[in-house]
């Protein structure tokens, strides 16, 4: 009996101790996350201010603003939409919606996911290999855009298909017991339903392209270029190859730092909002979709 | 139906263009195009390898009998040499004589080996043009340097540069998978449903920081850290990239093992715990046990991203293309080292090809990586039916 109370003990007292190191191992994690982000809000947020946003770089980039990167990571943001997103979208409703399982439905999901695992320096290769030299584009932002467009496609097409594997199977049977085509079903029944979901794909995919530095190292980003783009065959200057630049190889790494940590802030503030933007419309769409 | 095989395409595609540009390196010798070299006629060498000429022009080899040949010194020339022994009257304003000089010198010279662009290659060359190797896949990946500018024979081997990638990564591993681990169990049976509803988006966000932040993040704070706490002359080491893809490996590693811990079935956990388990029991006996293979699958992932990652690696690790001896020093992986050099190269070229090798391997390791995975998970829906 004695020996029984023991154990327990014991037993209570190792759990006790497993679950403090597991919480405080887990806080640490997080607490890793504000020393990023408070660090780069802290040097950043001095520097940031409607000039920074606004100006040209100027004095070797050591003052001045980032507006050139700003615009041509926009640039980018859209070029890359304009081709994943009807791609993927198209993509993932013919996958979910017209193919049966089978071997050809095996195939295409494989080399989705090997799509998405191959690294953004490879996106890089292949978009100078084929964007640039092979037809011809030269470094544009449409050579990048393309390429940034190839590495968002798989994260759009996973998205979309999640958002369409979450439509009730009824909605279908029912928009199809009423005689409804299955184009019919799938544009007026389920997109509609899906719809939210597939936004927030969206613009999680806008949050990780608008951070890609590898993929456009070669296809598209200038060192120094004071001036906006005017056409898609234009080089342009971005916000992380901005970052990356300035921090290691600028021609004068200290002088410009302040720059370097405003250009990460704002690097920083369009991941968030993209982030906060998709958990808003999940919630916001979630309710609204279960109140029908 | 088009759109649907766009990634099988784009992935052929890749496959297509990488392996192009990258196996018409192995057509290719490593002497640079446009320069010849050549040896006295009565050498007995015939044929010397990239790392032996370079080690000819580095004095670490001296005599010819190292490489074959007679007990004789090695007598080094290189253009620039020229002056020593002609005067610029012998050679012409224009350089027009040049080529009968190099003639006459090569044949005077018994010993010497001489490297010269061949348009100075005189039409009544007195001496044997030496033949050196095309790159061999050998040279390729067991070569112990990577000194692609090296003259008069480049240097491209791989070895340093894979030993690197996977030195940063195993540490980067190292250090994310405890911390990833103990997240997982946390959130997934310890935590209540606010703390993780709280930490889920924290864990995403980490997952969205672009790969330039954490680079200039660990620049500026990571990097002096470690030089002033090792007392080293520079920060930019192995030990910084490990650091730095390990905080970025630890979203994948976390998502994936909560997933696999999250659908242990319920009666499982239950009978554990109704047989008189504690829950830390339970977690560590029943649900570690039962997702491990969801574990390795997202220990696995966790590596390929730290493997394939350029941007912060590029930033923090120093880049110095030497095969790796302690966490202490600098090393280069392979993705940096085409982010950092692919834009100095000349479109076709040697080096430029060799980059596009590397990018093969890069892409080789990964797809080994994806299947591997698809083959555990495969595996854990087959246990469970």
């Amino acid at each position: 009996m004695i020996n029984e109370i023991k154990i327990t003990k014991r037993k209570k007292r190792n759990q006790a101790i497993a679950f403090w190191i597991f919480r405080l191992l887990s806080y640490s994690i997080v607490a890793i996350l504000f020393i990023i982000l408070s660090f780069i809000v802290y040097k950043g947020a001095s520097v940031i201010n409607w000039g920074f946003i606004t100006k040209m770089p100027e004095e070797g980039m050591t003052k001045g603003g980032i507006y050139p990167a700003i615009i041509g990571t926009l640039c980018l943001v859209a070029g890359s939409m304009v081709f994943a997103f009807p791609v993927g979208v198209l993509a993932a409703i013919y996958m979910n919606e017209y193919v049966k399982d089978g071997i050809a439905k095996k195939i295409i999901k494989q080399m989705t996911n090997n799509l998405a695992g191959i690294p953004s320096i490879v996106f890089g290769l292949f978009g100078m290999s084929l964007f640039v030299n092979k037809l011809h584009f030269g470094d544009s932002i449409l050579a990048g855009s393309l390429t940034l467009g190839l590495l968002a496609l798989p994260v759009v097409i996973r998205t979309t298909e999640e958002a369409l594997k979450a439509v009730d199977n009824t909605f279908r049977q029912a928009s199809l017991g009423l005689g409804a085509s299955k184009w019919q079903t799938t544009s007026k029944v389920v997109l509609p339903i899906a719809f939210p979901n597939i936004i927030t794909g969206l613009i999680l995919s806008i949050g990780r392209v608008s951070g890609e530095t590898a993929p456009i190292l070669f296809t598209v980003a200038a060192y120094f270029l004071p001036k906006l783009p005017t056409s898609i065959f234009d080089q342009a200057m971005a916000l992380p190859y901005h970052l990356y630049v300035i921090s290691t190889s600028g021609t004068n790494i200290e002088e410009s730092r302040p720059i370097a940590y405003g250009t990460a802030l704002v690097l920083i503030i369009i991941v968030l909002i993209a982030n906060l933007l998709a958990n808003g419309l999940r919630k916001y769409f979630g309710k609204k979709v279960k109140m029908n | 139906m088009l759109s649907s095989s766009i990634t099988s395409l784009t992935v052929l595609l890749i496959v297509v263009f990488l392996f192009k540009e990258g196996i018409g390196l192995f057509n290719q010798k490593p002497v640079e195009p446009g320069y010849v070299i050549a040896i006295n006629k009565n050498n007995k060498v015939k044929e010397l390898s990239s790392v032996q000429l370079k080690n000819i022009y580095d004095q670490k080899i001296t005599h010819w009998s190292e490489v074959g040949g007679t007990h004789d010194s090695i007598v080094l020339f290189q253009l620039e040499d020229i002056s020593n022994y002609y005067s610029d009257e012998q050679i012409g304003d224009n350089m027009q004589n040049l080529g009968t000089c190099l003639s006459r010198l090569v044949d005077s010279l018994p010993n010497i080996i001489a490297f010269f662009p061949d348009k100075y290659l005189d039409k009544k060359f007195q001496g044997t043009l030496l033949e050196v190797d095309k790159v061999s896949l050998a040279d390729f990946f067991a070569g112990k340097e990577w000194i692609p500018s090296a003259k008069p024979s480049a240097q491209l081997g791989v070895l340093p540069l894979i030993l690197g990638t996977l030195w940063v990564s195993l540490g980067a591993i190292l250090l994310a998978l405890p911390l990833g681990l103990a997240a997982a169990v946390y959130m997934s049976e310890i935590a209540n449903e606010r703390v993780r509803r709280i930490m889920k988006p924290l864990i995403e966000l980490l997952a969205g920081i672009p790969s330039v932040v954490y680079g200039f993040f660990g620049l500026v704070i990571i990097v002096p850290l470690i030089q002033k706490t090792f007392d080293l002359p520079v920060g930019e080491t192995g030990l910084a990239g490990s650091i730095v893809l390990g905080i970025m490996a630890l979203p994948t590693i976390i998502t994936i093992s909560e997933d696999a811990m999250r659908n242990t079935p319920r009666a499982m956990k239950e009978a554990s715990l109704a047989l008189g388990a504690s829950r830390w029991q339970t977690i560590y006996k029943v649900i570690i046990p039962y997702s491990i293979s969801g574990i390795s699958a997202g220990a696995i992932l966790g590596i390929g991203r730290a493997i394939g990652e350029t941007m912060a690696v590029l930033m923090v690790t120093g880049n110095a293309a030497v095969i790796p001896h302690t966490i202490l020093a600098p090393v280069r992986t392979i993705p940096a080292t085409i982010a950092a050099e692919l834009g100095e190269t000349s479109n076709g070229g040697l080096h430029y090809k060799a980059l596009f090798a590397l990018g093969c391997i890069l892409f080789l390791i990964t797809l080994f990586i994806n299947l591997t995975v698809e083959f555990i998970s495969n595996r854990q829906k087959h246990n469970k039916n």
